[in-house]
């Protein structure tokens, strides 16, 4: 049997499809069971352990008001210095990123070799390890304090990723831009600000996203060199008040929520680039 | 007094590792000269003209641009590159630009002029490729042809003493060949000189001084296009043309 053709070539048929819709409400029934499931054997475990719930104990750990004035309580400035953190070091770690890229790229030999140590020196040792050294044996000969030394080890450590991505970015661009930017006597600094840095933005912003949101995350690890960023908030929180639960939960949520909007701005914002194109 | 020449080339050799893909090159063009190159594929044409302004570094002989020599990885080089206007097979525009922005760049960020006065020499060329009108477009919104004529326009934009042409039509759909090349005889008729590589036979027979024939890196045969193309003195160069009125 041949299929019937549609009636009006230049009108797609739309609306209403009953097989479609009931496909839809099947999936999110599965995807609601799998939460409920799950939901209720966290529930049940906790249940068991038969866990003190504390809530009315966390709005301090926010602020307190006294006298009408409102005082930020710990998590609030762990959450501040954790932001500094993260924008110092995300800021740093594209600048990184972008010269070793070009290092790499370059006809220079030594440059070649300086970013390929480089790279692999970061990428070979844990981080942890890269933080004692920046901490215990950098910052004591250059002379900088606790927080200047997390920011800087967390550069290194996401700069080095960072190249990787924007030399995919550069490398993205069709060697005939190069060639044009060129021709038309570009210098190699003009070349890459006005004609392949902007073209490469829509390749390299949703990695580099990625980036910047790792670099919220592993900022957490600077909490063993004592600066007191959220996740050192929220231990010392723990030690103080034995409030485990709550207290892990509201610090994986604060995380959450900061990176989620985060990669939503970025969306937003690659909206934007990507608007005069065509 | 003699016309000194503007694109002096001799000796030129250039190795692809051990592929020679330029040998032994010598060519001189003089000042409003037009020369046509043509040759088979792979016969080192383009790599030729895209050593004049450096796009490719060369390992012998010597190639002079208005009395200066061009060196591979020299200093200076955009200082030559704006003598030297280019346009490639495949456009290569600026997409995120305006068509505006995409020829005023070098004015302003090579010779320095200021926005207005780059604008308006942008605007001039414009029309005289007759584009004007889509000043404020994106080039992946215009025709392949208007966007090699917007090409044109920005290499003459930095306005160059010689333009060179990498075969500016192949790319094309073969409607839009033909404003393509009225704005290059247009040009020719105005006194540029330029250098073509191009498979436009018709072209090369009406604009041409001298036609060029190239094969396997070497030149084969220089001639006036009347003679070369009645009268081919080569079997290449014989070979070559029976090929291309075969088809």
């Amino acid at each position: 049997m041949t299929k019937a053709l549609a009636v009006h070539r230049d009108r797609p048929p739309v609306g209403f499809n009953a097989w479609r819709s009931a496909g839809v409400a099947w999936q999110i029934t599965q995807a609601l069971l799998v939460f409920a499931v799950l939901g209720w054997l966290v529930w049940r475990g906790i249940d068991a352990m038969e866990y003190r719930w504390q809530w009315y104990r966390v709005e301090p750990f926010f602020y307190r008001e006294i006298d009408g004035e409102i005082i930020w309580g710990p998590l609030v400035r762990g959450l501040i210095l954790t932001i500094q953190i993260a924008a110092l070091a995300g800021a740093l770690a594209i600048v990184i990123g972008f010269l070793t890229a070009l290092a790499r790229l370059s006809g220079s030999f030594a440059g070649r070799v300086l970013a390929k140590v480089y790279l692999e020196a970061i990428r070979n040792t844990p981080l942890l390890v890269q933080l004692f050294l920046v901490y215990f044996v950098l910052a004591p000969i250059i002379g900088i304090d606790r927080f200047w030394a997390g920011v800087l080890c967390l550069a290194l450590y996401e700069g080095s990723f960072a190249a990787e991505i924007i030399r995919g970015g550069l490398r993205g661009i069709d060697r005939g831009q190069y060639e044009a930017a060129d021709a038309v006597g570009l210098s190699t600094w003009d070349k890459y600000r006005y004609i392949i840095v902007p073209q490469s933005m829509p390749l390299v912003l949703p990695p580099l996203t990625g980036l910047l949101i790792s670099t919220i995350k592993h900022s957490a690890i600077v909490s063993v060199i004592a600066l007191a960023e959220l996740t050192t908030q929220g231990l010392n929180l723990v030690s103080n008040t034995f409030m485990a639960f709550e207290v892990w939960f509201i610090v994986a949520g604060i995380y959450l929520v900061l990176t989620v909007s985060l990669s939503f701005a970025v969306t937003l914002f690659e909206h934007y680039l990507n608007k005069p194109k065509r | 007094m003699t016309p000194s020449p503007l694109v002096e080339i001799s000796g030129l050799c250039k190795w692809y590792d051990d592929f020679s893909a330029l040998y032994d090159i010598s060519l001189t063009v003089a000042e409003g000269e037009k020369v046509v190159i043509c040759g088979p594929s792979g016969s080192g044409k383009s790599t030729l003209i895209r050593c004049i302004n450096q796009l490719e570094g060369h390992q012998q002989g010597s190639i002079r641009v208005a009395g200066q020599e061009v060196r591979p990885g020299m200093k200076g080089i955009e200082a030559i590159r704006r003598e030297v206007g280019m346009v490639f097979q495949s456009f290569n525009l600026f997409p995120h630009m305006t068509i505006l922005d995409n020829l005023t760049i070098g004015p302003i960020r090579n010779r320095g002029m200021g926005r207005a006065a780059a604008r308006a020499l942008a605007m001039e060329y414009l029309n005289k490729v007759r584009i004007s009108e889509q000043a404020d477009k994106y080039p992946p919104q215009l025709s392949g042809g208007q966007q090699q004529r917007v090409a044109i326009a920005r290499a003459l934009c930095m306005q160059p003493r010689v333009m060179l042409f990498d075969e500016p039509t192949s790319a094309l759909d073969p409607e839009m060949i033909a404003g393509v090349l009225e704005v290059m005889e247009t040009l020719a008729r105005d006194g540029m000189t330029m250098i073509v590589v191009t498979h436009e036979m018709g072209f090369a027979r009406r604009v041409a001084d001298r036609v060029v024939f190239m094969d396997e890196g070497e030149i084969v045969e220089t001639a006036p296009p009347e003679a070369f193309f009645s009268a081919p003195r080569t079997n290449r160069a014989k070979l070559f043309l029976g090929q291309l009125l075969a088809h």
